[in-house]
């Protein structure tokens, strides 16, 4: 086997982030004439395995197994060595999901081979394949490559690559057995909860003002509000700013909070870290106002000040209102 | 309870990050130093169980050159009880594998019951060595842990997932637990603190680096994918820039 993708379940459909890594997959594959196929495992192993087999895959594996049918670290990073040692893929992807981050560096120590974990893009050259990688807060990027034989274990960022870019395709569903004993598990799961009784839904909004670590105290926070209402925006936080409990959980934008897609997203004081990027990203006009001039923030904003928002912000809200 | 907590030094928010000449590191003697962000949360949670529980000991381990004392330093003057330095003089970019397995072998012979880690580190950012640790030490695991509840034999992890929610698991000890910012408040050192961690004992693991799983080929300052308008000017011209900006291209009205 070529290349294997591990599909996640979200609500009896692929992950988003699976689906974006099928993409990735099948990009790898064309570059360097590889065959890519998928695995699906959990309750809803079936139903994935009909989404999955409508794309361009060599094959889609589907293990059903009590065991799995509830997610653990333990049965997810056993079942996928057994997998990985009978089936000898060299490159497993992963979307970078919650899950992701739980289990894969568990498989990464059973097989003592490296997870490239979090990349926003594979260089190909030739036959060796390097991973694009943030550090430093997405200051700075890197190329980080393997340094030992397959196989290797890479994850996508959210957005590294389209979902809509996926090849469909048929391909054929296989059913697959793995070993896996009820002493392997060390955990004991309960039903996920929410935790906020707020719900607040910003994926539909059109205007967004979102405020960071940069307002600098809660008593700032009316700043943002009064902005907000001046102009009809919903007002969201990134997550140091809940952490801190200046504005409830509901508002969070990010990999722990809500992605949006908003006309405008008017950042500030957000130093722009990957965990808040990838839930704005896609913002059809990012305006960004951050003290530092290196702030990542910048990178991906379509307009920029470099200032105070604090000296900013009530100036601007009279002039809009 | 014996409780591990990993620490890790990392340059600042604020620090310039020069790249030096291999082009595949930092140029350190420009760097500022501070404890990484989630660790500090770690700490405290191991501290808030040794303190609910009236017994235990909470033992900090970091990994790296001369200059990591500093962050042990500062976790000792917060209260934690002594420190292990696994003394490297290779540069900080070991991969999680390696780094895990110089911890498993110095760690292995203290049978920890619990190790807290950070969620990741704000330099490299895997966030794989406590879990890969974990794993080696024949650990339970879990990450992305919002709270604790430490029982007989056993913990239970209140796990962050997505899209606001949230889970409760239960594991025997021993495990290996990363913690999310923002599970607890971390506290300051105090003065006292500070005074008492001069006299805390730093035991000495000298380790040899075995071969790399992956390295960083190139480290680069990023290509921006966009076109960014810089709106300059003193706050006023600011301020009219951005109002024209808002009405008449982005057309929020």
């Amino acid at each position: 086997m070529d290349i294997l993708i591990v599909l996640e379940d979200s609500n009896s459909n692929i992950h988003r982030m699976g689906l974006e890594s099928i993409t990735g997959a099948q990009h790898l594959a064309s570059s360097i004439g590889l065959q890519a196929s998928a695995v699906v495992m959990g309750a809803n192993a079936n139903a994935l395995a009909d989404e999955a087999s409508q794309f361009d895959l060599n094959e889609v594996i589907k293990i059903n197994d009590d065991l799995l049918s509830t997610y653990s670290s333990d049965g997810y990073a056993e079942a996928l060595k057994q997998i990985i040692d009978n089936e000898s893929p060299s490159y497993i992807l992963f979307g970078h999901s919650y899950q992701v981050r739980d289990y894969v560096p568990k498989l990464s120590a059973k097989l003592m081979k490296p997870f490239l974990a979090d990349s926003i893009a594979l260089k190909i050259d030739g036959q060796t394949v390097s991973a694009t990688k943030q550090m430093f807060n997405a200051k700075l990027f890197s190329d980080v490559s393997p340094s030992t034989d397959t196989p290797y274990l890479i994850s996508f960022q959210s957005a590294a690559y389209s979902a809509d870019n996926i090849t469909s395709g048929s391909a054929t569903v296989r059913d697959y057995k793995v070993s896996l004993d009820v002493s392997m598990i060390k955990t004991q799961s309960e039903e996920p909860f929410k935790e906020s009784s707020e719900d607040l839904d910003l994926t539909a909004a059109e205007l967004i003002v979102s405020v960071g670590r940069g307002i600098g105290k809660e008593e700032n926070i009316p700043l943002a509000k009064d902005l907000a209402s001046a102009i009809g925006a919903e007002l969201s936080a990134s997550r140091p700013v809940v952490d801190s409990g200046w504005l409830p959980a509901a508002h969070q934008v990010g990999s722990s909070g809500q992605s949006v897609t908003p006309k405008m997203y008017l950042a500030l004081g957000i130093s722009g870290a990957i965990q808040h990027v990838v839930g704005m990203k896609g913002s059809k006009n990012i305006v960004a106002i951050n003290k530092d001039p290196e702030a990542p923030i910048f990178e991906i904003a379509d307009y920029g000040v470099v200032g105070d928002i604090l000296e900013i912000l009530p100036k601007l809200t009279e002039a809009l209102k | 309870m014996k409780i591990a907590v990993l620490v890790k030094q990392v340059p600042g928010s604020e620090s310039p990050l020069p790249i030096d000449s291999s082009q595949d590191w930092l140029d350190e003697g420009q760097v500022a130093y501070v404890m990484n962000e989630s660790d500090s949360y770690a700490i405290e949670e191991a501290l808030q169980i040794c303190e609910k529980n009236g017994d235990g000991e909470v033992v900090v381990v970091s990994m790296g050159p001369d200059r990591i004392q500093k962050v042990i330093r500062e976790a000792l003057a917060k209260g934690a009880d002594r420190a292990i330095h696994v003394r490297t003089d290779s540069h900080d970019s070991t991969d999680p594998l390696t780094t895990a397995s110089a911890l498993a072998d110095s760690l292995r012979n203290e049978n920890f019951d619990l190790i807290f880690s950070g969620l990741q580190s704000d330099d490299l950012g895997f966030g794989q060595t406590g879990i890969i640790l974990g794993e080696m030490l024949e650990m339970s695991t879990a990450s992305l842990a919002m709270a604790t509840k430490v029982g007989d034999g056993a913990i239970k992890v209140k796990r962050e997932l997505e899209a606001g929610y949230f889970q409760w698991i239960t594991m025997s000890l021993p495990a290996s637990i990363s913690v999310q910012s923002g599970c607890n408040t971390p506290r300051y050192p105090s003065l006292k603190g500070i005074m008492g961690a001069k006299k805390k004992e730093i035991s000495e693991v000298t380790s040899t680096i075995s071969d790399q799983q992956q390295s960083i080929k190139k480290l680069y300052a990023p290509n921006s994918s966009k076109e960014t308008v810089m709106i300059e000017g003193s706050p006023d011209e600011v301020v009219n820039k951005l109002v024209q900006v808002l009405k008449n291209d982005i057309k929020i009205a």
